[in-house]
């Protein structure tokens, strides 16, 4: 299936999708290993790193967008992010991970309707020039 | 698309300098991402970005100072990682606490005031009525919205130091009027006023207004008339922390609603929601993951950092205070407030009292607290929500007086309201 949507970071990024509720990266997230630590978060243990991190939105601090740049510096953070809100906190993350390392994670927003459908699948592969992004999701 | 005045195509090609340039094309890319159709001027600004969350911390940073990076707005700066004023109250590596003042101390060369507070609206540089502005911070972006009647965004690290130096930001969220508006509205029942003082409430009902609203700005009607600034400021510390909540009126109380209908620009709301006693009580218990008589090792005040006003309700508290050899006891505040207490005198009297007075940083983000084991007690609605998952600790939330009392018993002991 492939769904359209809108980029705010752009880049491609394939991986398996892991699709979970909204998580703050700050306080949530372990840059150094790549995993969820929000003992409150349902996702608590899971390892997002290289994943295609598919979340209705972003939450909690504005300290996030360090905590993600971060993680794509060390090559910890999801490979590209699929929200259904857009979120300028995680989209100022891969910005200035990009601006700096030359390192991409792409940020996506997808319509309500197709992001709900993109977790129903393995694996996607996202394309995402300046402008309209598309998500190619399989099931392998 | 973006509409781009002259002086933003001076700023992105570089006739403002290479830092301004780099600032502006992060804030092109970001604006067009929020789907902003302009940018316009701040009047100051507001940086997180001092405190250390590895490597990219610095690199952004150093990167702009190498650009040849200044700020162009008043700028002041949240707290660091570590407190420059007693260092050695920093529990963490030497190469964290090497990392976290060096980055402090490249903010303060691009410019920026070593205001060092999470509180910047309790300082000289608080900003005025209908100013547009860019802080960062989520409780002190909702304290200048809401409480002043600022406008700024909420702006998260890296974007926020962007628009001190170029001095522009997209126009949009809540610097745009018809966006400030009230669109739910929250009404509290008369017995709340009833069952607790106005500070306890205003805990109370940031966590169920930041857990409901959502992205739209909440209407509070129904807190007490006589509800002060630090009520506020706790209130929407704690609904930024259990939400995402970066503006709410209250009605009488807060400048841009001085009824209803204004709050809400003359619309219906989209939700009314009607709390009971009960929905209040729920919130404020499932801040404390301990109950009455379990054993304390510390209590943490200021979060936000404490103000000139609520040290004065707390050295009263001091007269006869004897402490519990078992509890330590730690109050953060600002450089500002702290040169206030050592000339009143207060310094002395809190540190008879075994007070740690902790400043440019706070017990809950950097390792400065000696011992969490114990259950800590806090009046901060913000620092029982975080600390848990920040630190590990087991927290109890109660009023000054509760915290007080609690650290002289060495245990968790509530008065009955």
């Amino acid at each position: 299936v492939k769904l359209v949507g809108r980029t705010l970071v752009p880049g491609t990024a394939r991986g398996a999708i892991a699709a979970i509720p909204p998580l703050s990266f700050w306080g949530g997230y372990d840059a150094a290993s790549g995993t969820v630590i929000d003992r409150s978060h349902p996702a608590c243990g899971l390892t997002l790193a290289g994943r295609i991190l598919v979340m209705p939105a972003g939450r909690g601090s504005s300290s996030s967008s360090s905590v993600l740049a971060e993680a794509i510096r060390l090559g910890t953070a999801p490979a590209g992010i699929v929200l259904s809100e857009p979120d300028a906190i995680l989209a100022a993350g891969a910005m200035v991970a990009d601006a700096l390392y030359g390192r991409t994670c792409p940020v996506i927003v997808l319509a309500h309707h197709h992001h709900t459908r993109l977790g129903e699948h393995g694996y996607a592969l996202v394309d995402a020039p300046n402008g309209s992004a598309t998500v190619q999701a399989s099931d392998r | 698309m973006l509409a781009l005045t002259d002086i933003d195509r001076a700023l992105l090609s570089g006739g403002r300098g290479e830092a301004a340039a780099f600032a502006m094309r992060l804030l092109l890319r970001y604006g067009e991402a929020l789907g902003a159709e302009r940018f316009i001027a701040i009047t100051r600004a507001h940086v997180d970005g001092c405190l250390y969350h590895g490597r990219v911390s610095l690199d952004f940073v150093e990167h702009l100072a190498a650009l040849g990076g200044r700020v162009s707005v008043p700028t002041t700066l949240n707290v660091g990682s570590i407190d420059l004023i007693h260092p050695e109250l920093f529990r963490g590596s030497p190469e964290a606490a090497a990392n976290g003042r060096r980055l402090m101390q490249l903010h303060e060369a691009l410019g920026c005031i070593p205001t060092f507070t999470c509180a910047p609206y309790q300082t000289l540089f608080r900003p005025s009525f209908g100013e547009q502005i860019a802080w960062a911070e989520s409780n002190a972006v909702v304290f200048a919205n809401s409480v002043i009647g600022a406008r700024t965004a909420r702006y998260g690290d890296f974007i926020d130091l962007a628009a001190a130096i170029a001095g522009r930001v997209p126009y949009a969220g809540l610097h745009v009027p018809e966006n400030r508006l009230g669109r739910v509205v929250f009404t509290l029942p008369s017995e709340a006023r009833v069952h607790w003082s106005a500070d306890t409430l205003a805990v109370a009902t940031g966590l169920v207004v930041g857990e409901q609203a959502g992205a739209a700005v909440p209407v509070i009607d129904g807190l007490f008339a006589s509800t002060t600034e630090d009520d506020l400021k706790a209130l929407g510390a704690v609904a930024a922390s259990t939400g995402a909540v970066a503006m709410f009126h209250a009605i009488g109380i807060t400048p841009e609603a001085p009824d209803l209908a204004t709050a809400l620009g003359g619309r219906e709301p989209e939700a009314c929601v009607e709390l009971s006693v009960a929905d209040l009580e729920a919130a404020l218990a499932h801040l404390s993951t301990v109950g009455e008589g379990a054993p304390l090792g510390a209590i943490a005040l200021g979060t936000p950092h404490f103000s000139l006003a609520e040290f004065s309700q707390l050295i009263p508290l001091l007269d006869g205070f004897e402490g519990n050899p078992a509890v330590d006891l730690y109050v953060n505040t600002s450089r500002e407030v702290h040169a206030r207490l050592a000339e009143l005198g207060w310094l002395t009297a809190l540190e008879r009292a075994g007070f740690t007075v902790v400043v440019d940083t706070c017990t809950y983000v950097t390792a400065v607290m000696r011992d969490v084991r114990g259950a800590v007690m806090t009046n901060s609605g913000k620092w029982a929500h975080y600390a848990p998952n920040n630190l590990g600790a087991e927290v109890a939330f109660g009023t000054l007086a509760d915290c007080l009392a609690s650290a002289a018993a060495g245990q968790v002991t509530r008065r009955r309201a």
